[in-house]
């Protein structure tokens, strides 16, 4: 289970993030709404440990992230799997080096378990035979599942992604929806999603939580959140350019 | 009037301040650095990698570099020299000048604009495309990762490379001695082995080492610190280049001074 307690963080005297509160139950798919810019992806940062809080907690089975030793904190990231927005790969390494970095650096498997699990996990996402491939030879969305097969290689028991349909087609992008549902079905894996594709986050979520101005204004069910009454919810759910967070 | 000789106090105050900032973030780059040095695994291929980048493939620039700077000394020294009928120690000259000096700052030089900037801009553009991020989230240490195999290379690199400087230096000067000035091969290979003591090429080296850890924790520091996108990964680049080559004049004066009294 993982819980956000009271988390505040600003930036140059900007707050971003003012006492969010939210829990995400083991091998849920929770869904974070919002604008760009509204602090969604501090959040994952936070989640990760690649920022750390103001004030408040992260907890992470039992675990508060924040003041944990670098060296616990390394090994809860080794159940973590993070497909960023821009899919982070390195530039220098080849796709195979990239899916299979996890494995290569903190594990002992052989090359050759590792070279399927790398092919596995590219087949998971729709890609074959591009190992030898440089990440400068791909297109957008061909490196968003690029990034997707490398937070997925070692078989995390949470998955954090980073606006997953961003960048890509929306046949791909249902393609990714499909394998986000697919991964939590199949692995049990708890994952949390931020994105503001609505489409997106009806298809993938267990849950879905709206972040505004810092908070939590609402939380629930796909259906739930569709059907809310809330005029911030709606606005952005409706897509409608006037209205309270325009104003 | 009160006011504005406070705001200039502030202003002075966070400039001072800023500045203790990152002297101390490169010092503790440094201290971090050698730390993680010690803790296996030590990554080879990475560092024969960096070797090859900043090493290898700077051949060519510091041959050309210090050719025509043996040259040039030869030139000028003569030039001076030839009234005091004092040619013959063109040679010691340009022995001395090379080894304890031009070869060891030169050879920086070259590679904080070469291979400084290099890391600047890799680790400055795998910095704003969350490339470090994503290291970190792998439990990655990214000093482990990129900057210790960065470390090794320039530490190692730079004085080797210094010792060629040094003798592509010497050779260049040979020519034009030769050439130009009528001095026998013999005389003026004795002259060189006569003006060097150790000492010299020692001090040339270890200025080379210092100099080595200084455009590594510089222009790191730099790259590891850069935001904005393409614009703060351009101005990472220059602060990283136009710092490491201040920082490698100063300390150069200071070593100078130390061993002309040692």
């Amino acid at each position: 289970m993982i819980e956000i307690i009271n988390l505040c963080k600003s930036f140059n005297g900007h707050q971003v993030l003012k006492n969010l509160n939210l829990t995400i139950k083991k091998g849920q798919t929770q869904v974070i709404i919002g604008r760009s810019g509204c602090g969604k992806s501090v959040l994952l940062k936070h989640i990760v440990g690649l920022l750390k809080p103001d004030l408040g907690q992260v907890i992470i089975d039992n675990q508060d992230i924040t003041q944990v030793s670098d060296k616990e904190l390394n090994q809860l990231r080794l159940r973590m799997g993070l497909l960023f927005q821009g899919a982070a790969l390195f530039d220098s390494l080849s796709v195979g080096e990239n899916v299979g970095f996890i494995l290569r650096e903190h594990t002992q498997v052989d090359e050759v378990t590792i070279n399927k699990k790398v092919k596995e996990s590219l087949e998971l996402v729709g890609l074959k035979g591009i190992e030898e491939l440089m990440p400068s030879e791909l297109s957008g969305g061909m490196k968003k599942r690029v990034g997707l097969a490398r937070a997925i290689c070692a078989r995390p028991d949470i998955i954090l992604y980073g606006e997953p349909t961003t960048g890509v087609d929306p046949i791909m992008a249902d393609g990714i929806n499909t394998l986000i549902r697919q991964l939590h079905d199949k692995l049990q894996v708890t994952s949390i999603a931020v994105t503001h594709d609505m489409v997106s986050a009806y298809k993938i979520s267990d849950q879905i939580s709206m972040l505004y101005d810092g908070r939590i204004v609402e939380s629930g069910t796909p259906e739930k959140i569709k059907n809310s009454q809330d005029p911030i919810v709606r606005q952005f759910i409706s897509g409608a350019a006037h209205g309270p967070i325009t104003e | 009037m009160n006011t504005e000789i406070k705001e200039y106090l502030s202003r002075l105050g966070k400039r001072f301040l800023d500045f203790i900032y990152y002297v101390g973030g490169i010092g503790l780059l440094g201290i971090r650095t050698v730390f993680w040095l010690f803790v296996p695994p030590l990554k080879r291929q990475q560092v024969f990698s960096q070797m090859t980048k900043i090493g290898l493939n700077s051949l060519f620039i510091v041959f050309l570099c210090s050719l025509f700077t043996g040259i040039v000394l030869v030139f000028q020294s003569a030039y001076q020299l030839q009234k005091l009928g004092a040619e013959r120690f063109v040679a010691h000259l340009v022995a001395l000048s090379m080894c304890r000096e031009l070869g060891p700052v030169f050879t920086a030089l070259v590679l904080a604009g070469r291979a400084g900037a290099s890391i600047s801009a890799e680790l400055g553009t795998m910095r704003v495309t969350e490339q470090i991020d994503a290291l970190e989230t792998m439990a990655t240490n990214p000093i482990k990762y990129l900057v210790v195999p960065r470390f090794l290379a320039l530490v190692v690199m730079l004085p080797l490379l210094t010792i060629y400087a040094n003798f592509i230096g010497i050779f260049g000067g040979y020519i034009v001695a030769i050439r130009k000035l009528g001095l026998t091969s013999t005389i003026y290979i004795n002259s060189t082995f006569e003006a060097l003591a150790l000492k010299d090429i020692f001090s040339g080296l270890f200025k080379s080492l210092v100099f080595g850890v200084i455009i590594c924790c510089v222009s790191c520091y730099q790259g590891l610190n850069a935001e904005g996108g393409a614009e703060g990964v351009g101005k990472a680049t220059t602060l990283a280049v136009v710092i490491s080559f201040i920082l490698i004049i100063a300390a150069d004066c200071l070593f100078t001074a130390f061993f002309y009294f040692v």
